[in-house]
């Protein structure tokens, strides 16, 4: 088991590398002298010569670009263009807000999505199993960050039940804390939870018409052991899967709801970033980011192991 | 055991994984292949779907004469006013007609979507061809690339594109297009695979033709119906993109009109104009699921008459 | 083989009254002993893609008395397995529906009874083993847990109490290293031993009857006997009823008291298994006698088939149902009247209108 799992992250690994080469492709690709652009609005020769310094721009590519990994393995992504902050201090310091937001959306989908899926899995066909199916496909596509703005407009200016914008740490109060994230977390989790709602109550349909169902229908088993015991665990596998691919699709939705929100995440971060084209900044950025996906499809492949007792012999 | 496969208890509304709309209508039809379009038109939500989609075409290409005022025009005396008989959607905070910005702003929305997927057609579709022609390294190299862009968080991807590039629609969709390219590849490469070793391509290519005039003869009919789907799919995708980029300001430039731009002026004025929030949102919100749904509904066409073909 | 023994037991054929065809008779109920399983004019519908309903088992009757064992035999797709799955209340389950007859068991009736009350039955009154054991175990749990999981729903163990249960309950079948065995997951066992862990399973509850649909057909021909061996131990030990559902006669033969043979639908013939064997009364059974594959035999006689296939639930014919295939179908008889179940010269029942008019081959000796 432990040997599959570090075989999975070995092959995982090339990506971190890959990901910030294309970003420096990108970047030595894009039209015009990088460092005039970067210096912004009348720059002085100084300014220019001082990016151009700071990028490595008079090296070619293939050495900015392992000047950047050596560097960065030790830990050292740089100083921001803006700030003068390290890029990695910058990083730590956000990323709280960050993955608060990204855990509560999470914990919400999985739990709205599974209840739904699970009741719709009761009674096949029933209204509920086709109302919940037709709300999941419609809540699809509804843009999340729209969604954000709706409800933060309804709940927390029109009705004030949540504070409307901003952030506090876990260090402010658990309640304090949750209720700063309770609107954030439903927009961005909202399209994870109709998705896990589809894809459970279909892996649902598959395992619940399986010999070993119809045996435990046999056994005399009541429905919700059927289904919370026999259909779910062998139904998570594809849910799983499908949910290690969404945690970067919601890293990447709370970008737009950080700043629907205004919370002082790596999202906003990564905006002002783009804004001011503060380079080591969204490279560090791009690279926390792929970092994320890689343990999240680490951690989907060992759960494998405990939904498919095969994959562990 | 023979009885139990035939298991209707187990509609498996989650089998299909959007606009999944019981009705009368579902029975399976087998169409012969010009019937095709009849049998997407047979669903009633598909044909919603598209005349929704065909209004809104008609609407982006008649904007000047459809929008009240000039979109751009501003009259700070009436800024954040709600909606009233003048301004139906009300104005927004330089005094521009609400209504008159979202007609407009279906032109940017449509435009967009169509940039992105072209770029995605364009890119994806060759190379997917190709990887599944050729195999080998080139097929494993192809693979790993788009592999990596498709687990790199699609927005962060845009938005290092948008900021490489620089900000402006066109750069906008050009990075959503990229982003998108990994799905185009996929199908077109499946596609392509599928029926690489089927006697009658192994014979065109020891016939002499050349490798172009087999890909385009034999392989792009089998690859092109799953395309059909990818395509409307991604149009969705592209407009809510779109959106979102604009919305963080690095799609379209001021004063241009775009529905993720309005959301943006909604966003810094919630407390005094919540009326705002609205009419955009859910023009993003009915165009992505209006694309969404005409993708299903051609999916279930193809499925149909493929099950049919198959005699 | 020791058919003459089950001459006795054999008597207590009973004869099944089915709605059309004959009137019930009166049985003097009084000095019988009240059948455990009294399945009376069951039919069975599926729907099909069109959204009809089309029927797949028509009047089907059959009684079963305490500790007996009986078969249900006939090709696939003659309804044997839609008949004990309707006898397990499991048809809504598997999307068909009863469209009339009763289930009785144990002289309590369960049809119509809401799932809640079937529940309580399947596991302590009746279980099931199936044709496919390998997938008929949930591959994500232990097969120890499997078994405790009914112990402990239907006798209310403790879950040590269940865990103990379920060792011994595999040392029961004969499984080696039982209490290792029991942590394992199903991938980990060969398909007869997961069919060894179905009948551990199934007996743990103390079943008054086994319904076992097909249990060897899945496997090996050398784990086949061991199977069967181990069904009718378990059998004797615990004066379980065993209805058992086979396409095979041969295997039949070997376990079973009574037989009854279905085709399209219906049971065409009910006797005791040593007069099925010898006198067949429908050509059918006659046909599926002489199709057991015997050794010793010229090959010319080896092997006779019977031409053409089942009709498909939908497609019956009007008369009886077998004439197209029957060699000694009269026509203007046998294709115009559906011929009832009625008692035939041995005893037992046929739904042949020329039983008594001909001689039928049974099992060459």
């Amino acid at each position: 088991m432990l040997r599959y799992a570090g075989r999975r992250l070995l092959a995982a690994i090339p990506l971190l590398f890959v990901v910030p080469l294309l970003v420096f492709i990108l970047i030595d690709r894009a039209p015009g002298d990088q460092a005039v652009v970067l210096a912004g609005e009348n720059p002085t020769p100084e300014r220019i010569a001082s990016i151009r310094e700071q990028l490595g721009l008079d090296d070619p590519l293939i050495v900015r670009y392992f000047d950047w990994v050596v560097h960065a393995i030790r830990g050292d992504l740089g100083t921001s263009l803006l700030s003068d902050q390290r890029v990695i201090d910058l990083l730590l310091r956000r990323m709280a807000t960050t993955m608060s937001l990204v855990l509560v959306a999470m914990v919400m989908a999985v739990l709205v999505g599974a209840v739904l899926a699970i009741l719709s899995a009761m009674r096949p066909g029933g209204f509920f199993d086709r109302f919940i199916n037709w709300a999941a496909s419609v809540a699809i596509a509804i843009p999340a960050f729209w969604f954000g703005l709706v409800l933060a407009s309804l709940f927390a200016v029109t009705y004030q039940i949540f504070p409307p914008f901003g952030y506090q740490p876990m260090s402010e109060g658990f309640g304090t804390w949750l209720s700063y994230l309770v609107l954030p977390g439903i927009a961005l989790g909202l399209l994870p939870a109709a998705e896990v709602a589809l894809q459970l109550r279909s892996a649902l349909g598959q395992v619940l018409k399986t010999d070993y169902v119809l045996n435990a229908e046999a056994k005399g088993l009541s429905r919700p052991t059927i289904v919370m015991k026999h259909g779910l665990k062998n139904a998570a596998i594809p849910v799983i899967t499908v949910l290690g691919f969404r945690v970067a699709e919601v890293l990447a939705g709370s970008v737009t709801i950080e700043i629907v929100y205004n919370m002082p995440g790596l999202g906003q971060l990564a905006v002002d970033s783009v804004q001011n084209r503060d380079i080591p900044v969204l490279l560090g950025f791009v690279l926390f980011s792929t970092i994320v996906v890689v343990l999240v499809n680490l951690l989907v492949d060992i759960s494998y192991g405990y939904f498919n007792p095969k994959v562990r012999s | 055991m023979t009885e139990q496969e035939v298991d209707p208890r187990f509609p498996d509304p989650g089998d299909t994984p959007v606009g999944e709309v019981p009705g009368p209508d579902a029975e399976p039809e087998l169409p012969t292949r010009p019937g095709i379009l009849r049998s997407i038109l047979r669903r009633r939500s598909t044909v919603v779907a598209a005349v929704f989609i065909l209004l809104l075409i008609v609407v982006a290409l008649a904007a000047p004469l459809l929008a009240p005022y000039d979109p751009t025009e501003q009259d700070l005396l009436i800024r954040l006013q709600g909606p009233s008989g003048a301004h139906w959607l009300g104005t927004d905070d330089y005094g521009r007609d609400a209504l008159s910005r979202l007609i407009y702003g279906s032109r940017v929305s449509l435009w967009a979507g169509l940039q992105a997927t072209g770029v995605a057609l364009i890119l994806g579709l060759p190379l997917g061809v190709l990887a599944g022609f050729y195999g080998r390294w080139l097929n494993v190299l192809l693979t790993r690339i788009m592999d990596a862009m498709m687990s790199t968080p699609s927005l962060v991807l845009a938005i290092t594109i948008v900021a490489v590039l620089g900000g402006g629609i066109t750069n906008a969709m050009l990075a959503i297009g990229l982003v998108m390219t990994p799905r185009f590849f996929r199908v077109a490469r499946a596609g392509t695979m599928d029926v690489r070793h089927e006697t009658y391509i192994e014979a065109s290519i020891a016939l002499g033709c050349s490798t172009w005039r087999t890909a385009v003869r034999h392989i792009l009919p089998n690859v092109l119906p799953p395309i059909v789907l990818v395509i409307s799919v991604s149009l969705g995708t592209a407009v809510s993109a779109e959106a979102s980029l604009s919305f963080l300001g690095l799609g379209v430039v001021e004063p241009t009109p775009s529905w993720g731009s309005m959301l943006k002026t909604a966003s810094s004025n919630m407390s005094l104009a919540p009326y705002l929030v609205w009419p955009p949102g859910i023009m993003i919100f009915l165009t992505v699921l209006a694309f969404t749904y005409l993708g299903d509904g051609v999916r279930r066409a193809l499925t149909r008459s493929r099950s049919g073909r198959q005699d | 083989m020791d058919l003459a023994k089950n001459r006795d037991v054999a008597a207590s054929d009973t004869v099944p009254a089915t709605a059309k065809d004959s009137a019930p008779e009166a049985v003097s109920g009084a000095e019988r002993p009240t059948p455990l399983l009294d399945v009376r004019d069951v039919s069975v519908e599926f729907p099909t893609a069109g959204r009809d309903w089309v029927t797949s088992v028509q009047n089907v009757s059959f009684q079963l008395m305490p500790g007996e064992s009986m078969a249900l035999v006939g090709e696939s797709g003659s309804g044997k397995t839609v008949t004990s799955l309707a006898v397990m209340g499991l048809t809504e389950a598997t999307g068909g529906r009863l469209s009339s007859g009763s289930v009785t068991f144990d002289g309590n009736e369960l049809t119509g009874r809401p799932a809640k009350e079937w529940r309580k039955v399947r596991g302590p009154g009746m279980g099931m083993i199936f044709q496919q054991p390998i997938r008929s175990l949930n591959p994500a749990y232990t097969v120890g847990d499997q078994i405790a999981e009914s112990v402990r729903k239907h006798l209310g163990l403790s879950r040590r109490q269940a865990e103990a249960k379920s060792v011994e309950m595999l040392e029961m079948v004969q499984i080696p290293r039982a209490a290792e065995r029991a942590k394992e997951y199903p991938h980990a066992f060969s398909g007869g031993m997961c069919q060894r862990v179905m009948i551990a399973m199934v007996m743990a509850c103390n079943p008054r009857l086994l319904i076992a649909d097909e249990p060897t057909t899945a496997l090996d021909v050398t784990v086949q006997e061991t199977i069967l061996d181990l069904l009718r131990d378990v059998q004797q030990q615990t004066g379980v009823a065993l209805l058992f559902i086979s396409h095979d006669l041969a295997v039949v033969a070997e376990i079973c008291q009574r037989v009854a043979v279905m085709y399209a639908g219906e049971v065409i013939e009910s006797a005791p298994a040593v007069d099925l064997f010898f006198r067949p009364q429908h050509p059918y059974s006659s046909g599926l006698l002489a199709s057991i594959p015997r050794p010793g035999l010229s090959v010319d006689r080896r092997l006779r088939t019977i031409p053409g296939g089942i009709p498909a639930p939908g497609t019956w014919p009007a008369g009886c149902r077998f004439a197209p295939r029957c060699e000694f179908a009269q026509s203007g008889r046998c294709d115009t009247t559906h011929p009832p179940l009625d008692v035939v010269s041995t005893g037992g029942l046929s739904r042949c209108l020329r039983a008594d008019e001909l001689a039928l081959d049974g099992v060459v000796t």
